[in-house]
């Protein structure tokens, strides 16, 4: 069972698939977290005439159609409907961190929702009421508020985009577990290669899940320092 | 120097103000009564804005600040609101607190504005809290912080929304002097409470409200000593 025999050979191959997977991760990261932001304001912008609300609008229905389907069919989706219905060609890759994106960016945004939702109203009410601006409440004292509500809760859903960017391999894309999968093909190994492959995604995921919990420490301590001192 | 007149506000279907015409003087000390859901905090959030009127002006110094080109932001720094929740910045300490509005608003020199903030601190006698956080203040002295947060934009008027309703029985009378000594000072203020000791010893008007609208009005010993209004009668049988 315990058989590495075939490290040595293809561990080239796995260390370019985590180089991808690496790729996914962080493009999906940034992009999700910045489309998750549009769609939060988008759900919460007052624009349009009346009950004419078409930001709004868009963002619901994206929300909803996102959380019915399955990840993995998102990719698959994303892939051969993006080629049939807008005539772009995406790569493997450039599909899968596009699918990612779309999923990931509807919790993202239901994060920064609870996080500034979360901040308490009387505080915002006072600054408007000294005169300040929307702009510099959102600054002074909403904004700080919320990124401690948002950074734990942010942290976890970073941490499922990595080992969700596994499902990319459906597509092709040559990352950690489609690797891993073409080893055991190629070995007839039916374990030891999907433990190595269990060990990269560790290595990726534990370290963020670390630090996360050493930010919120340091938020609790300031709460905590606030309250003594 | 505010000018009410014919205010009204729903909340959907539900009508909190019908129809509210009302002045109150530079100077002057306006104490609004009620029983509960009778709008007077709604009617005291519709004098800066933090609620929209639903139809009727308000006018502030002669200028109507329900008009659609009014920079509501320029007419609330004029307007200090003490809130019952307080509504302290937290993460901030009490120095940072005070100055935050001068600074980023009026522009104040942070210098300036630190010397001002001590100055409101020692006048409403939390001069030794100036680096404490919120969190570690009690009631009373967060109230009080409020108090002097406001202060320190140097409004016209200070408009008060039961401000010791969130407080132990034992912390109401320290924020209770500080508004006292407020209104010696010749603050305007409009102060909604249920204190009625406080409100017979500072008004110099009480104005009681029902169901949206003000039913009576007079001063302290004319309305808490000869009331008219069958409803008023009622009221003031119950909480005096």
């Amino acid at each position: 069972m315990w058989d590495f025999s075939f490290w040595n050979a293809y561990k080239g191959s796995y260390y370019s698939s985590l180089v991808v997977t690496l790729q996914l991760s962080i493009l999906a990261i940034l992009f999700a977290t910045l489309l998750g932001v549009i769609i939060y304001w988008m759900k919460t912008s007052r624009f349009g005439i009346g009950p004419f609300r078409p930001l709004r609008w868009i963002a619901v229905v994206f929300i909803e159609v996102i959380r019915c389907v399955p990840m993995l069919l998102l990719l698959l989706l994303v892939y051969s409907g993006s080629k049939l219905l807008l005539g772009i060609d995406f790569t493997t890759f450039q599909a899968a961190v596009v699918a990612i994106v779309m999923n990931s960016s509807v919790y993202i945004a239901e994060i920064v929702r609870a996080g500034i939702e979360g901040v308490d109203k009387a505080q915002i009410e006072a600054a408007r009421s000294l005169g300040l601006n929307k702009v510099q409440t959102m600054r002074f004292i909403t904004m700080p508020q919320a990124i401690k509500n948002i950074l734990p809760a942010i942290g976890n859903e970073f941490v499922s985009v990595i080992k969700g960017s596994s499902m990319a391999s459906v597509l092709g894309v040559a990352e950690v577990l489609f690797t891993a999968k073409m080893v055991t093909g190629a070995t007839f190994l039916p374990f030891t290669p999907l433990a190595v492959a269990a060990i990269f995604y560790f290595v990726l995921t534990f370290p963020l899940g670390r630090l996360m919990l050493f930010i919120e420490r340091r938020c609790k301590q300031s709460d905590l320092r606030e309250r003594t001192l | 120097m505010i000018c009410v007149r014919e205010l009204c506000k729903s909340f959907g279907d539900n009508q909190v103000l019908r129809g509210i015409t009302e002045t109150v003087e530079k100077g002057e000390v306006v104490v609004v009564i009620g029983p509960s859901g009778s709008g007077k905090s709604t009617f005291l959030r519709c004098l800066n804005l933090l609620e929209q009127p639903t139809s009727g002006q308000i006018f502030f110094d002669g200028e109507e600040i329900t008009a659609k080109k009014i920079k509501i932001d320029q007419v609330r720094e004029k307007m200090g609101m003490v809130f019952q929740q307080f509504g302290l910045f937290s993460g901030r300490k009490v120095l940072e607190n005070i100055t935050l509005a001068p600074i980023q608003v009026k522009k104040q020199k942070p210098a300036e504005a630190k010397k001002r903030a001590l100055e409101l601190l020692e006048r409403v006698g939390l001069a030794d809290k100036a680096q404490a956080y919120p969190a570690s203040l009690s009631g009373g002295q967060k109230q009080r912080v409020a108090i002097a947060r406001a202060l320190a934009m140097d409004p016209e008027v200070m408009l008060f929304d039961e401000p010791t309703s969130a407080l132990d029985p034992e912390m109401v009378g320290e924020v209770l002097d500080v508004m006292k000594e407020l209104a010696r000072g010749g603050m305007t203020m409009v102060v909604v409470t249920h204190e009625m000791r406080f409100a017979r010893e500072v008004g110099d008007r009480i104005l009681f409200m029902d169901e949206g609208k003000i039913v009576e009005q007079g001063t302290p010993s004319q309305l808490f000593d000869h009331p008219q209004n069958p409803r008023t009668v009622d009221f003031l049988s119950k909480v005096l």
